[in-house]
């Protein structure tokens, strides 16, 4: 059973391989389908309309099919890699172990943001930007520059109390767990990481930074922790929604995948500890 | 940025407070979250002035050089009841997208809601540096 493990524990070795098995779905052509896919969600999914990535109860099952896909794909190059998390209640400034030029590389340049140490630096590395919003073909970051700080522990503890997983209008205006944890209300865990973070985290195209698998990866820890927390609650809604995605309906772009498929993540992988 | 960080303390502060009461009181946490409470750095008297303070009534549009960048917005006709709008940064477009609450995001802040049309292409100019948007893929 693959064991997804904290970033600041990682060993040389499974940083290396981390970082190889990236750089080669991106030397192969495999890496940017991800950028697009989740560009399309992230714009494609409204309050209003149909809503399936992002906005919705289906934000968390359909992160964990993403991740569980891209790390799949890594493991084609690498079978010994999983997808590390990030846990940016505690690894929350911008001289972590993660921003070393061995693993993600540091804050982008004052004078137009471009990361310039670590594997992904660019331009004319290993890490041109094919899918990307603007003129601007090299990673960016602004650490600690659109917000001033990453949420804290207590931020998330008082997110994984809340009972109830989601709420109606099911969307960005919503009570709940999901929605607190999103971001769009209350202290704002994951929307205000990616702000942080900057760049092209800040993008619908924030794929394109390789710390969005890691960030995503804690999201979908932090999941499984309120499960564990709260085992007398579920996926909601449970009965056909318009626009959303119910408990045993399938999710685009996969069609094959319902949010009851992504519950148990220990069918797939385990966490090295609990929150 | 201190006026975004002073934005986001009161922010917090607020929502903190919503969090706290949302079983009792949750359409005051509604208000309290809503446009007016957006982070919204790029916020001036100025669009407030001609967007008005309530985030649903966005006014006719705007057309100004904003830091060398002819920023241009619009209701888009086909989606005006659900609040479409255009934004364009040098002619090109900028992808936005209006929230239940009435503040808007775009591709370039997709996880930072600002509370005008106007503010979001501010803030899309700031992040640009100079660079143009690719077209709409």
């Amino acid at each position: 059973m693959a064991v997804r493990k904290n970033q600041a524990t990682l060993t040389p070795k499974e940083k290396r391989d981390f970082v190889a098995a990236v750089l080669e779905l991106k030397r192969l052509g495999r890496y940017d389908a991800y950028v697009s896919t989740h560009n399309r969600f992230i714009t494609g999914d409204t309050d209003n309309g149909e809503r399936t990535g992002h906005r919705s109860p289906s934000f968390l099952p359909w992160h964990r099919k993403f991740l569980l896909q891209f790390e799949q794909d890594l493991q084609s190059v690498n079978r010994d890699v999983t997808l590390p998390y990030w846990d940016w209640t505690a690894d929350r400034t911008t001289d972590a172990s993660l921003w070393a030029a061995d693993l993600l590389g540091g804050n982008g340049r004052s004078r137009d943001g471009q990361v310039t140490t670590g594997p992904f630096a660019g331009p004319g590395g290993k890490w041109p930007l094919a899918v990307r919003p603007d003129s601007r073909d090299f990673l960016r970051r602004q650490l600690g520059a659109g917000v001033s700080d990453l949420p804290t522990r207590a931020d998330v503890e008082s997110v994984l109390a809340v009972t109830t997983y989601d709420a109606a209008p099911w969307n960005s205006a919503s009570d709940g767990f999901r929605n607190l944890m999103e971001g769009w209300r209350g202290v704002n865990l994951h929307n205000r990481v990616h702000v942080w973070v900057g760049g092209l985290m800040s993008t619908g195209m924030s794929p394109n930074d390789p710390v969005f698998w890691l960030h995503h990866c804690f999201i979908d820890k932090l999941w499984a922790e309120w499960q564990r927390r709260h085992p007398e609650q579920g996926y909601l809604p449970t009965a056909a929604t318009r626009n959303v995605v119910a408990l045993n309906y399938t999710m685009k772009p996969w069609n094959d995948t319902t949010p009851a498929d992504m519950l148990d993540h220990t069918k797939f992988y385990t966490y090295d500890n609990p929150f | 940025m201190p006026e975004n960080t002073t934005e986001l303390t009161r922010r917090r502060m607020l929502q903190g407070a919503g969090v706290a009461l949302s079983a009792a009181a949750g359409l005051t946490v509604i208000g309290l979250t809503g446009p007016a409470a957006a982070a919204d750095p790029a916020h001036t008297e100025a669009d407030a002035a001609h967007d008005g303070h309530d985030g649903h009534d966005t006014g006719g549009g705007f057309d100004e050089v904003y830091r060398g960048r002819r920023i241009q917005g619009r209701p888009a006709a086909e989606h005006q009841h659900h609040g479409g709008w255009t934004v364009l940064i040098d002619g090109q477009e900028l992808h936005a997208m209006q929230n239940a609450d009435g503040t808007w995001i775009s591709v370039v802040n997709h996880y930072q809601p600002y509370r005008t049309p106007r503010a979001l292409a501010r803030a899309a100019v700031t992040d640009l540096q100079g660079a143009t948007l690719l077209p709409i893929g």
